[in-house]
């Protein structure tokens, strides 16, 4: 009988035949990408690709969440991946919940796990948690019930934007195993580029991060990621480069000494995409920095994927929402 | 008539070198006689194939009061301490408010006398408010009773204000005893490195901890006080310690049970009982911990017991305080961390839970030299038991040890000649 690969253990846990099973989804949270196997990030990209059809129906909806409240709980501020996964709930006829709350909730006297209990008691049956602490879902999962997707945790992860990133490559790009990928950024800071990195690995494509030291922390490199410092370096033989946008409130944390240079060393121009293969595709996890981390003409230009990268997020979140409500089983269990 | 005898015990006190099974006679609170005697007494441990040794002692401990009684006070803390086999804990002044004067020192005595379990010797603040800006009255605090000095939670950052605090401790002929972290690379949230970039928590580098210590170790050469480390965390401090014992700097260290037993790699859960500061650290660290206690570089061990209310442990892990207690399962934690990984045997392991300790905060504690003030402790080595915090005497819960199984404990808890607790 053939060795079944530890980490899609999980997934194929009661196929203990060992034969070719249909792949069974096993899990009611999306925390990371750091806890998925291969095989169910490339099942919620195929997921994906199916719920990407409804988007382009004249009735734009299905039934697959009916009855089924989502709570979007946003401690942190977010206004596509709000509206992306409310879209996405939307969609699958669930009913929405908006929370919103700016800075830290202790400082307003409840903590996160009472926000997110006195939610839960209205009846919630999937949680997207946005907060600025690495962890936070991953600590609320541990004490709720209902289902935990992660729209960002601090620097930690945020696994529908990766999963997008690589749902856009692989549409692209034809596939991601094999392919080279260049983050651009403050990687110390990102949980984009974490989550692309745990991803892309799993499916055997390269990564190499790209940024000056004090935002590239050299122990990234236990990811499974290349370090280089030189973004001219990397560019003739990237297939896609993924810029990530610099956040101006860094600015005085001496991460870099000024955004002029660090848009001459880091920013993606045209100059710098000619030394590019031809194809080479541009990303960007929005909103843009025009003129600081990518140009006007390269973010619009052929070579940019920018605007599919958000469409394509909501068939990911449709996926991610479908898929999280069915570990539970049916729909109609109480 | 002795009050209480302790008979057939294998007594361990390392002050004397003494290791043999014999009898330990208590009167009046103080040791009257160890030896093959049989003395009258009203009444006897039978202490067979148990260890007697003396009273442990723990020179870092949070009690919490004044402030923050809902999570610990000065009796639930004794209580705790009698409980894992602590006759002495030194209590540390980070309390609210800080314990900086002599009316807090004052009241930290009356509190202990008041619990009449353990002993609670106050360590007071180095700096008013521990600031760490000006000097606490250190003279009229070393007066009402205060037996060391630190700010702990901070390190004295400032050059200048160490270097007066060194001057006037080595005038009162008091300890130090320094957090060592350097500010400005401190306000992360667990051990730098590849751990922490994978989880995106904010790291605290080891080089906050040795460069405080480098600098300490500079003035201390100059100045030549009474001067101990908290809570060693790194490879690099221990081998700093061990290069200033061979110069002969007067420095003393002390090692606590979750640095030596447990790495960064548990914080992979974000579980908050895992956020300790300094942090759990590497694998090398903690390797190199041990053979440092081993070794005699690392002077006693110490629980840094920091309780914490159940509402903080329910925090986002960067929320959440740092700190854990330990006094109720510390003796067992030192057993698997030294004895049963072969690092040292059990009178090694008694000298720096006891004599080692005593002598760092200038106290006759910690042996049981006839004479002395009676605080014994009789440990069931074998005892094979089961944490369970929900049972313990401390206020507080944030523990990461329930439910592990450990091996060795405390069955009874002697101060000045009274049983403050039998297991």
């Amino acid at each position: 009988m053939a060795k079944k690969a530890s980490s899609s253990s999980k997934s194929t846990e009661g196929s203990a035949s060992g034969e070719k099973q249909p792949f069974v989804w096993t899990r009611k949270d999306l925390l990371g990408l750091d806890e998925l196997s291969a095989e169910e990030i490339v099942h919620i990209l195929d997921t994906a690709e199916s719920f990407r059809e409804v988007s382009t129906r004249s009735i734009k909806k299905v039934p697959a969440l009916r009855g089924k409240v989502v709570a979007l709980m946003f401690f942190e501020d977010s206004t596509r991946t709000r509206m992306s996964f409310e879209l996405a709930a939307s969609r699958l006829s669930a009913d929405t919940m908006i929370f919103t709350s700016k800075g830290s909730s202790v400082a307003k006297g409840e903590t996160t796990l009472d926000t997110i209990r006195n939610v839960e008691a209205m009846g919630v049956d999937v949680f997207i948690i946005r907060h600025s602490q690495p962890g936070a879902p991953h600590m609320v999962s541990r004490k709720i019930e209902a289902s935990i997707i992660n729209a960002g945790d601090g620097a930690h992860e945020h696994p529908t934007q990766a999963l997008l990133d690589i749902f856009t490559m692989r549409q692209r790009l034809g596939g991601v195993a094999g392919k080279r990928v260049a983050i651009v950024g403050d990687i110390a800071h990102s949980r984009v580029a974490r989550s692309n990195i745990l991803g892309l690995r799993k499916l055997g494509a390269e990564v190499v991060v790209v940024g000056p030291p004090t935002m590239v922390p050299s122990a990234i490199k236990a990811m499974g990621c290349e370090i280089s410092h030189s973004l001219d370096d990397v560019l003739g033989e990237v297939d896609a480069i993924n810029m990530l946008r610099i956040q101006f409130e860094r600015f005085g944390g001496n991460l870099f000494p000024s955004l002029r240079e660090y848009s001459k060393v880091y920013g993606l121009n045209t100059e710098r995409l000619a030394r590019c293969p031809k194809d080479v595709l541009v990303m960007h996890p929005g909103p843009i920095n025009r003129g600081v981390e990518i140009t006007s003409d390269v973010a619009d230009g052929p070579n940019s994927c920018i605007l599919q990268q958000v469409t394509n997020g909501l068939a990911i979140r449709m996926a991610v929402l479908y898929l999280v409500t069915q570990a539970h089983g049916p729909a109609e269990q109480t | 008539m002795n009050d209480l005898l302790i008979t057939d015990g294998r007594v361990i006190d390392p002050a004397s070198g003494l290791d043999e099974v014999t009898n330990v006679a208590i009167a009046d609170g103080q040791i009257t006689r160890v030896g093959q005697v049989h003395p009258k007494s009203r009444r006897t441990i039978d202490a067979a194939g148990m260890i007697v040794c003396p009273g442990l002692i723990d020179v870092h401990v949070h009690c919490r009061e004044p402030g923050h009684e809902e999570e610990e006070t000065i009796d639930t803390a004794a209580a705790a301490a009698v409980a894992g086999g602590f006759t002495t804990i030194c209590a540390m002044p980070n309390t609210h408010p800080p314990m900086d004067d002599e009316t807090s020192i004052n009241y930290v005595i009356q509190r202990a006398r008041q619990a009449d379990l353990a002993r609670v010797l106050p360590v007071g603040c180095i700096t008013k408010r521990r600031e760490g800006k000006e000097l606490a009255e250190m003279s009229l605090m070393t007066e009402a009773g205060a037996v060391a000095f630190s700010d702990d939670g901070d390190g004295v950052a400032n050059s200048s204000i160490m270097q007066r605090a060194m001057q006037y401790a080595r005038m009162l002929d008091v300890v130090l005893m320094q957090h060592c972290q350097d500010p400005d690379l401190a306000g992360g949230h667990m051990n730098s490195g590849a751990i922490a970039v994978r989880l995106g928590l904010a790291g605290i580098a080891v080089a906050g901890e040795e460069i405080m210590l480098r600098r300490d170790l500079e003035l201390l050469e100059r100045i030549g006080c009474r001067y101990h480390v908290q809570h060693v965390s790194s490879a690099g401090s221990v081998e700093l310690l061990r290069q200033a014992k061979a110069e002969g700097l007067p420095v003393t260290a002390e090692a606590a049970p979750h640095h030596l037993l447990l790495t960064d790699a548990a914080c992979m859960s974000y579980d908050p009982n895992y956020k300790m500061n300094p942090p759990l650290r590497s694998a090398r660290d903690v390797e190199a911990l041990r053979e440092g206690v081993a070794d005699g570089t690392i002077d006693c061990l110490a629980t840094d017991h920091a309780p914490h209310s159940a509402e903080e442990s329910e925090l986002e892990f960067s929320l959440a305080p740092f700190g854990i207690i330990s006094l109720e399962c510390a003796l067992a934690l030192y057993v698997k961390a030294l004895i049963s990984s072969g690092a040292m045997d059990w009178p090694a392991l008694i000298a720096r839970m006891t004599v080692n300790a005593a002598r760092i905060i200038g106290q006759p504690l910690g042996t049981l030299a006839v004479g002395a003030k009676a605080d014994v402790t009789v440990i069931d080595p074998k005892r094979r038991w089961k944490v369970n915090v929900n049972k313990w005497q401390s206020r507080s819960r944030n523990c990461p040890y329930d439910g592990w199984r450990l091996t060795g404990r405390a069955i009874a808890t002697i101060v000045s000649g009274q049983v403050k607790y039998e297991a």
